[in-house]
């Protein structure tokens, strides 16, 4: 377990779309794709810190993409240059790059796509296609072209891509492999998908955290193989396991 | 001198991990040296592993948060063999906090504990008592007494009993608690809460209710504390919200021997060592030598 807690000063916090922020923190950082971070903003409003993904580590910077939703990610997207971010991680396991081959299709829905772009820096396919679902406007994509064989966009819209929703356009059959994040109700349609053409795919889960590292049990996924915790056993978990929140 | 002697358990600072927050120690102690702690306290053991609550487990509020993990432990023959033995080398106390839906399990598990090196029993008295439809043993004195009576009587370590703020009336819990036989008392657990989501028109968890715990129910826990610790002659243990040495101190001089540390450990993970130094600090600067000296003194 290498996981550190640190109070980091903010380098950079921007919108780069319509409620969609990317904060970044320089120096040294550590994390395997679909790794996650607690981040925590100063004092006890709110109290909690939030899980956000690993969006890209460089050699010198680790950045995290995320969508303002609530308290906790206002506060976040309030933060200025110069101040302080209380950060704990990496956490969870990861995508295990060495194990995923052939040609892989990353299927993402709305922010899900934050933990992509360091995911197909990563990987050692032989074809990487990215399907990826968006409300209306689209982001994060454009640093992902270089990683990619092939993109496919829809929006709810219509405004860019396909109309409808990604799970509409997403045919697993020509697929070795499938690695999705999104609404959860978005991932368990992917998974039945591929059961469908018996592709496997992994899935990362996004559960309501506390401690983030596996001490308090409030972020049970139901698996197949029992009680598992997201924070630690996850979030990155095998899709025919998860058994859903109805 | 941080050291504290409760039931003749000698702890080398007053400074306790709660139970549930902590998990088995381990997590904790790839980040930070826990040996430093007065005490961990195991999460919340029963005779019988149990998977826990379906649904939605937490749900913050305004300086809080509500929990409905719902025991999931691995049971407390598991624990024994497990966790126990790890839990063991990471230097410091363990207090089993541990709870049955009826006596029977809470005589079994205490006979399985009494066979182990675990320094003390925490008896969770806050789960639903199966006998009177769900009630928790905790809320009616009459019945904790009994529970505790039975306990203590096959109890070969010290037997802390953990109060829940829920109980009818905290004080005459305490002292039916200490006629059972009780060696000590820690209080207070979380406090009987909802949410409703105006979405869908229900409440947020599963189980109705869940338990609320953190900043926003400490002056209550506080005010308890004070009471209980004022009302009976044996130690108490207090707990329900602190964030911070001022806190803590503020358990002390109601009356504490030593606190408990739950949903802080959340907030910051190594928060109970910054709690630790500044109470050092504290008692430095006013120029107390011994931690007893401030004891109940509010
Ligand atoms: C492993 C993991 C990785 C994540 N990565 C990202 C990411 O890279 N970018 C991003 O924008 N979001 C990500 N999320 C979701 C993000 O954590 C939530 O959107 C955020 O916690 C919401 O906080 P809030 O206070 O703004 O919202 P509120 O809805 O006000 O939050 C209330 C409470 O619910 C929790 N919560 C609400 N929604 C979620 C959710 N979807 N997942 C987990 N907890 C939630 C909050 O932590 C908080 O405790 C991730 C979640 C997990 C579990
Ligand atoms: C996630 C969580 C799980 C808990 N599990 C248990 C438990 O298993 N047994 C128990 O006696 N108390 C349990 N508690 C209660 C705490 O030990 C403590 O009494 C309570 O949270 C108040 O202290 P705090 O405000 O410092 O957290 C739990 C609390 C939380 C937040
Ligand atoms: S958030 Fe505490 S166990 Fe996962």
């Amino acid at each position: 377990m290498n996981f550190q807690y640190r109070v980091e000063i903010v380098d950079e916090n921007m919108e780069i779309s319509k409620g969609i922020y990317k904060l970044s923190l320089s120096g040294k950082f550590k994390g395997v794709p679909g790794q996650f971070y607690m981040l925590k903003t100063y004092g006890l409003n709110p109290l909690l810190p939030r899980p956000i993904s690993i969006h890209d580590i460089h050699e010198n910077k680790i950045s995290f993409l995320y969508s303002v939703v609530g308290e906790g990610t206002k506060f976040l997207s309030q933060l200025r240059k110069g101040e302080q971010l209380q950060i704990l991680g990496p956490l969870g396991k990861g995508f295990n790059v060495e194990n995923i081959k052939g040609k892989a299709a990353i299927i993402s829905g709305g922010i899900g796509i934050a933990p992509m772009l360091y995911l197909s820096k990563n990987l050692k396919v032989s074809t990487l296609h990215l399907y990826a679902g968006f409300r209306d406007e689209v982001y994060g994509i454009d640093d992902m072209k270089k990683y990619t064989d092939k993109i496919y966009l829809t929006t709810e819209n219509g405004n860019t891509g396909v109309k409808g929703y990604i799970t509409e356009i997403f045919n697993p059959s020509s697929y070795d492999i499938v690695l999705c994040c999104g609404p959860e109700k978005m991932m368990m349609k992917t998974v039945k998908l591929c059961k469908e053409y018996n592709v496997p795919i992994f899935v990362s889960m996004e559960k309501h955290m506390a401690c983030g590292i596996g001490a308090c049990l409030v972020c049970t996924c139901k698996t197949k193989n029992g009680n598992r915790r997201t924070c630690k056993d996850g979030p990155v978990f095998l899709g025919e396991d998860v058994i859903w929140d109805a | 001198m941080l050291n504290v002697n409760i039931a003749g358990v000698n702890f080398k600072n007053p400074i306790i991990a709660a139970s549930g927050t902590f998990g088995f120690g381990q997590e904790y102690s790839s980040l930070y040296n826990v040996s430093k702690l007065g005490a961990i306290t195991t999460k919340g053991l029963t005779l019988h592993p149990r998977e826990g609550n379906n649904g939605l487990r937490i749900y913050e509020t305004p300086g809080g948060m509500l929990n409905s993990v719902g025991l999931q432990n691995p049971g407390v023959i598991r624990f024994i063999d497990e966790e126990l033995p790890r839990m063991k080398r990471l230097g410091t106390k363990i207090i089993a906090n541990f709870g049955g839906c009826t006596i029977d399990e809470y005589i079994k598990g205490i006979e399985l504990l009494n066979q182990t090196d675990v320094d003390m029993i925490e008896l969770n008295i806050s789960c639903p008592n199966v006998k009177y439809g769900g009630m928790a043993f905790g809320v009616k004195s009459s019945i904790a007494y009994q529970v505790v009576r039975e306990a203590k009587s096959c109890c070969k370590k010290p037997l802390m009993v953990k109060l829940s703020p829920n109980a009818e009336d905290i004080v005459d819990m305490a002292f039916r608690c200490c006629e059972g036989g009780a060696d000590a008392l820690s209080l207070v657990n979380t406090f009987k809460a909802m949410e409703i989501d105006i979405h869908k028109r229900k409440p947020v968890f599963e189980n109705i209710y869940a338990g609320l715990s953190g900043p926003a129910i400490k002056p209550v826990a506080l005010r308890m504390v004070y009471d209980v610790s004022k009302a009976v002659n044996i130690p108490v243990v207090g707990m329900g919200g602190i964030t911070s040495a001022k806190d803590a101190i503020q358990f002390i001089m109601a009356g504490a021997h030593a606190v408990q540390i739950g949903t802080a450990n959340f907030i910051k993970p190594d928060i109970c060592l910054d709690i630790l130094s500044g109470i050092q600090e504290f008692m430095e600067k006013e120029g107390i030598k011994d931690i007893s000296e401030i004891r109940g003194i509010a």
